[in-house]
């Protein structure tokens, strides 16, 4: 057995093991910054492995390592690293300051990986339960809050709900295709001429659970309210490495094991994706708390995501990957803003806390400025470059009503983007802002690069992500 | 024969403690029924041949689940008199839902036939006749699934993390034992020697001494015998009918050794 393959899984779940216990040694209050930065060096090493982890498939089918996995695992580890600096300058005044928070976040993105080279849909639900159970403790973490309280919660009750789904969905798979595998269900759905309906069910409660997790119409319910009461970092990081996970199981799942049928479940997708992104631009326009408009953006941006799902090509899968890619960068960029907006020492999450902000920090104004752009998708930044591709992918797909109610919902969702934008630069002043730390602000300047000159950029991720979904569709 | 004879044992005394589990007034007995009942439904495991589900039965049920019931019902003052109200009223309803899942349950299973082709199916079949089926989910789990194994052991691991982390809290009025301060404590810390008059009585000599001093040094500093506690205990004292006073210089005792 080549149990080399999942060295990279093995060396994060081992320096986790260790920074806990590191953790524990120090004293407390002073544990959370080196177990941070300790937390910080495992995963850009475990990033650095899984660069150079060889191909295959290992511990008895169960874990695959392909150039696919490889895409997803850097791009959840980027997104976790990302989102645990962000947690570094507020940490005391978030209440997450204790060493168990960088810990949390390791462990929920070895989650991530574990889902992202699945093999079989016993690793999903694993990889999928250590990623959740970690992320509904993270929401709960500063539990002094009612407003944590109430986030973690109900992410844990509607998560159980869908992790049930899931399950039952895996069971009615295994039971009319006879195997946990995905080689094996492939075998199975390609040799049958008419599908067993069980399987059919089991597959729609397969994708019930996974859109749950991606927060997808019609099961969104709980997204604005865990983003608004979970503390920003971990709204940033939830928003980045789990959706990336879930996208990796959705894809990976659809195209393989799935994949020869894809009729039967393109029409489902299209309308969930549909819907999201309908939903995600119409429920935003009222939203007065940046962290509930964050929500319905994700939302939105998850459908937009889908449409690469929907048309069932490598095409289209290289197009949701790069679409992954600048999402994530855009969304942990619009989330430094939101940590550093604090007045006086307190949180303020109003969009109208905004207010002048082009005045009185012009480049964190200018940074938010080029987020909000971006997700809304103007052209030369990031945002622009993932919509074209999954458009050009659904046009190619012959799936028209499809990309054409993207594009009205992105002019729809331009609008609230741009209103922050107005709000910065041309309402009356608030009151300043505190200064923001040095880490948030490397943040937030350096993801306002990225998203800037992602067209440098575009044609290695683009090359990438081809190869990534090249993998896929063998 | 003796085996038949064996399994209808086990299950009578299975169904029969199953319904004292329900039927018995005192909740300790209930509990005291169902660990029987285990026991039962692992010998009942046992006749069919899986061994290792039967020890698992024994050990997790019975070693954990059940002992956690008990603990429970002794620890916890649950009203179980309350809670067996209105037994008489939903009976009736209780009957009806249950003999519906009697029929349904017949007539799922009156219908069950097992395919012809059954025992050729080549992972159900016992790869050797002689290998025990423990050591064939050992092999399963802990070889082929060993990943899936040590996953799971870091879902459980996170769940341990985050049920410290949410309700850990440190207070710091509790009394917590510093072991070390404790045993460099030496009777002069503790202990004070009176002259003590015959006939006269401790009251007389200010009453019994409570030594602030060694209560500082057992303690672990910032907690017992900080400033907010000596506040505290003098505005008690000084309310409290007898009052504790330091004895004078002069009473205290020279030839304490």
């Amino acid at each position: 057995m080549n149990w080399t393959l999942a060295l990279p899984e093995i060396v994060l779940a081992l320096s986790g093991l260790a920074i806990l216990l590191a953790g524990v040694m120090q004293k407390r209050g002073q544990a959370f910054f080196s177990c941070t930065m300790m937390t910080l060096l495992a995963l850009v090493v475990t990033g650095i492995l899984v660069v150079l982890a060889p191909d295959g498939t290992g511990y008895g089918h169960v874990f695959v390592n392909d150039g696919f996995a490889r895409f997803m695992k850097v791009l959840s580890l980027t997104g976790a690293a990302l989102s645990l600096v962000l947690s570094v300058g507020y940490a005391r005044e978030m209440e997450i300051d204790r060493f168990e928070f960088p810990v949390l976040i390791a462990f929920s993105t070895l989650g991530t990986m574990i889902m992202a080279s699945s093999g079989n849909l016993m690793t999903l639900f694993v990889g999928l339960e250590l990623s959740s159970l970690a992320i509904y403790i993270l929401c709960a973490f500063a539990r002094d809050r009612v407003t944590a309280a109430e986030a973690g919660l109900k992410y844990f009750v509607l998560g159980s709900l869908a992790s049930g789904l899931l399950l039952y969905g895996i069971s009615l798979a295994y039971g009319f295709g006879g195997t946990l595998e995905y080689a094996g269900l492939q075998q199975a759905v390609r040799g049958s001429a008419v599908l067993p309906a069980g399987l059919m069910v089991g597959i729609v409660f397969v994708l019930v659970g996974l859109c749950f997790k991606l927060s997808m119409v019609p099961f969104h319910m709980w997204t604005p309210d865990v983003y608004q009461g979970a503390p920003s970092p971990v709204t940033a990081y939830m928003a980045g490495a789990p959706k990336v996970a879930a996208f990796a199981v959705l894809l990976r799942v659809m195209a393989g094991p799935f994949g020869s049928m894809t009729p039967q479940w393109q029409l489902l997708i299209e309308v969930v994706s549909a819907a999201s992104m309908l939903f995600g631009a119409l429920a935003a326009i009222p939203q007065v708390n940046i962290k509930r408009l964050m929500a319905y953006s994700s939302i939105g941006h998850m459908g937009y995501a889908m449409i690469g799902l929907a048309a069932g090509t490598a095409e289209g899968t290289r197009g949701t990957l790069v679409y992954l890619v600048t999402y994530l960068f855009m969304n942990v960029g619009a989330f430094a803003g939101i940590v550093a907006m604090r007045r006086k020492g307190h949180a303020v999450s109003r969009i109208s806390d905004l207010a002048g902000l082009g005045r009185s920090d012009p480049g964190l104004a200018l940074a938010m400025a080029v987020f909000m752009f971006s997700m809304a998708g103007a052209p030369p930044l990031a945002g622009f470059f993932g919509k074209l591709m999954v458009f050009y992918a659904a046009i190619n797909a012959q799936l028209y009503a499809l990309a054409a109610i993207g594009i009205i919902s992105s002019v729809i969702g331009a609008y609230y983007y741009v209103r922050v934008v107005k709000v910065m630069f041309f309402d009356a002043p608030a009151p300043a802002l505190d200064r923001m730390p040095v880490s948030v602000s490397f943040v937030s300047v350096g993801m306002g690069i990225v998203t800037v000159f992602f067209i440098v950029g575009l044609g290695p991720v683009a090359t990438a992500a081809q190869a990534a979904a090249g993998a896929l569709f063998r | 024969m003796m085996t038949q004879i064996v399994f209808y044992v086990f299950a009578a005394v299975l169904v029969l403690s199953a319904t004292m589990v329900v039927c018995a007034r005192n909740p300790v007995h209930s509990v005291l029924f169902l660990i029987l009942a285990f026991f039962n439904a692992a010998g009942l495991f046992l006749i069919a041949g899986a061994e290792f589900l039967a020890m698992t039965l024994v050990i997790v049920y019975v070693g954990a689940v059940a002992v956690l019931f008990l603990f429970v019902v002794m620890m916890l003052d649950v009203n179980f008199t309350r809670m067996r109200e209105g037994v008489q009223r939903y009976a009736p309803i209780g009957g009806l839902v249950g003999g519906v899942l009697l029929v349904e349950l017949v007539m799922a299973f009156a219908r069950w036939r097992s395919a012809s082709n059954i025992d050729q199916i080549a992972h159900l079949v016992p790869s050797s006749p002689t290998r025990t089926n423990t050591a064939a989910l050992g092999d399963v789990i802990y070889t082929h699934y060993i990943f899936l194994f040590q996953s799971c052991a870091l879902v459980l691991l996170v769940a341990m993390i985050g049920a410290i982390v949410l309700t850990l809290r440190d207070r710091p009025s509790g009394r917590r034992q510093n072991i070390d301060r404790q045993h460099d404590r030496v009777p002069h810390d503790s202990l004070e020697m009176l002259q003590v008059p015959l006939g006269a009585g401790v009251a007389a000599q200010g009453g019994f001494l409570r030594p602030h001093e060694s209560y500082d040094v057992a303690a672990v500093p910032g907690t017992y015998g900080t400033e907010a506690w000596r506040v505290r205990e003098a505005t008690e004292e000084t309310q409290a009918v007898l009052v504790v006073t330091k004895p004078a210089e002069s009473t205290k005792g020279k030839g304490d050794a």
